[in-house]
């Protein structure tokens, strides 16, 4: 477990903030571009002091301004991958590689080059300088010195954000398998709530160098703090749920979902595996009575838990479906003709098609 | 133009020795103090960066005459090195190395601090962070990421340092095989009767070195910028 609770006044903004991040598990420090998310990774990682405030790393005391205490950052052993990768342009790639873990050779070598070359494909790139790599290809050298330098936990800031969309959907499934094959706690710094889904075990929602709100996924996807960042048209409940069966003529994986399932398009995914879904509140549409004759293929039966005003004319519908919360927007008049009330019992109906399931 | 005479390949071997000797000797405290310069805040620190600077708006003999009574035999420094360690510096070659030296300090501190500021301090952080303490970042990212300007620096100084006139004479005096560097040689000339032609040979010989000089700093910076992806 990794807490920190760091303050740090600066002329422009004030950093005030107490998370944790377990250990090992993703943690994502989630907020708009200037929350002072990248502040609070070097104030992580000791390359800027906090004013005042502890940070404890499973147990070892990194910084305690009460006690006098501040280890540097070179002996943290916490890399980071930063926004803008900073690689040596002096050095080629394997000399960029090696310098974190030269330096790293008095302690155990548990992240172990052969291994990494293998998992970040970096082998055919050893004896090239920087300059000549594509973006997604500095990204995986930055990401490979940052693992090779052995550290406890991994800092990676807005490790995505950079890249276009080809070179992210090249470069993501190297942090899913760093996140499947190597136990290593990471906290990633991200203004994209995509990359949340796809890897975060554990969320803190960052606005203005404070913490809005901390915890697993599908619980803050509910809470007022995610839906303020995230807008009225983005938010909506995240569940997570287990895929029984895929069919490839369809391409659909059927998931369990509560007490229900959902067809979710995915010939990828594997059966038996976690999925995390995303359902957007705009999408869900409830009904009183059993549905039929709808080319909606996902029908999922739940009662009302909650209903919340959101203004100017629309209303939250909280929904338990068997487990899976879930969280519908409709409008106050469609609520009125229906009756919603809490305790009632509904199906909510959702298309395969607004759907995309994440592997966890 | 037939073959130089052996006083005129004294004089530019001359030349190119204490010019040498002073980049060699200059090097690492003018890194040290473009570092200071660059790097801390601390009071006095303006007066530093004007006292390097002092030799490039002082006249020449000026510094020179201060060297003798520094180091002249009689002088404090002087005198202390030749009690101690058999040292003579005035009216030596190594004197004249030394008067160069002074004299092309503030050009070589110039150079090193602007390519000091053009190090990004990220990569600085990004070495840190890896575990490199303060001395090992400094010689594994500062110093390689500076190597350029370093270069242009100390050459410019080498160049500057073969055409040193005023501080030499007045410090090394004009003993030929010892000090009598290509610009004195050029002055003595003009002081024989008869010295027009020599004093035409000796500033052609300059000339050509000045210039070799320039083109080989130009084709050096260029392939170390190249190293660095520039």
């Amino acid at each position: 477990m990794l807490s920190a609770s760091v303050r740090l006044g600066r002329k422009e903004f004030a950093i005030d903030a107490t998370f944790e991040a377990p250990t090992p598990g993703i943690t994502a420090l989630f907020g708009r571009s200037g929350a002072g998310k990248t502040t609070l990774m070097h104030l992580l990682a000791g390359l800027l002091n906090p004013d005042s405030g502890a940070i404890t790393l499973d147990g070892e005391t990194l910084f305690d301004a009460a006690r006098g205490k501040n280890m540097p950052a070179e002996a943290r052993r916490l890399s980071c991958v930063f926004q803008d990768l900073r690689l040596f342009p002096h050095l080629d790639v394997q000399a960029n590689l090696d310098y974190g873990l030269r330096r790293a050779r008095h302690g155990p070598v548990v992240i172990r080059p052969d291994r990494v070359l293998e998992l970040l494909e970096l082998a055919p790139l050893l004896h090239r300088r920087c300059w000549q790599l594509s973006g997604g290809e500095r990204q995986r050298v930055a990401l490979g010195r940052a693992l090779l330098a052995q550290p406890r936990l991994l800092l990676l800031d807005e490790p995505l954000s950079a890249l276009d969309a080809p070179r992210r959907a090249e470069v993501l499934p190297y942090f899913e398998r760093l996140r499947d094959e190597l136990a290593l706690p990471m906290i990633l710094i991200t203004h994209l709530f995509e990359d949340v889904v796809r890897l975060a075990t554990h969320v803190v929602l960052v606005d203005s160098g404070h913490v809005l709100a901390q915890g697993d996924l599908p619980s803050l996807s509910l809470g007022p703090e995610l839906r303020a960042l995230l807008g009225a048209d983005g938010s909506g409940a995240v569940i997570e749920g287990r895929v029984e069966s895929v069919d490839a003529a369809t391409g659909l994986a059927r998931v369990a979902v509560g007490s229900g399932q959902l067809l979710v398009p995915g010939e990828a995914l594997r059966p038996g595996s976690v999925v995390r879904l995303q359902l957007l509140a705009r999408d869900l549409i409830l009904a009183t009575e059993a549905p039929r004759a709808l080319s909606v293929r996902n029908q999922l039966r739940g009662t009302i838990t909650a209903l919340a005003t959101d203004p100017p004319h629309n209303l939250l519908v909280h929904v338990d479906a068997g487990g899976a919360q879930l969280l519908a927007r409709v409008t106050q008049a469609a609520a009125d003709e229906l009756g919603l009330h809490a305790g009632q019992p509904l199906w909510v109906l959702v298309k395969s098609v607004s759907l995309r399931g994440h592997a966890l | 133009m037939t073959r130089m005479s052996d006083a005129e390949i004294e004089a530019l071997a001359l030349s190119l020795q204490v010019a040498l000797r002073s980049v060699i000797f200059s090097l690492p405290p003018a890194i040290a103090i473009a570092w200071l310069l660059t790097r801390r805040r601390f009071s006095g620190r303006a007066l530093l960066d004007a006292f390097v600077h002092l030799p490039m708006v002082l006249p020449p003999v000026m510094i020179g005459y201060v060297l003798l009574l520094l180091f002249g035999v009689r002088g404090p420094i002087g005198h202390w090195l030749y009690a101690q360690f058999g040292i003579r510096l005035a009216f030596t070659t190594a004197g004249a190395a030394l008067a160069t030296a002074v004299m092309a300090f503030p050009l070589m501190v110039r150079s090193i601090r602007l390519a000091l500021e053009n190090v990004d301090r990220g990569l600085e952080q990004a070495a840190r962070n890896l575990g490199a303490g303060a001395v090992d970042r400094f010689l594994s990212v500062t110093l390689p990421l500076m190597a350029p300007g370093i270069l242009a620096g100390a050459v410019t100084a080498f160049v500057a340092s073969l055409g040193e006139f005023g501080a030499v004479i007045t410090f090394a005096g004009n003993v030929p095989g010892q000090t009598r560097t290509l610009p004195i040689a050029l002055y003595s000339a003009l002081q024989t009767p008869d010295g027009g032609n020599e004093a035409a040979r000796i500033a052609l010989i300059s000339f050509a070195l000045g210039l070799a000089g320039l083109f080989a700093s130009e084709l050096l910076a260029r392939r170390l910028r190249r190293r660095l992806g520039r």
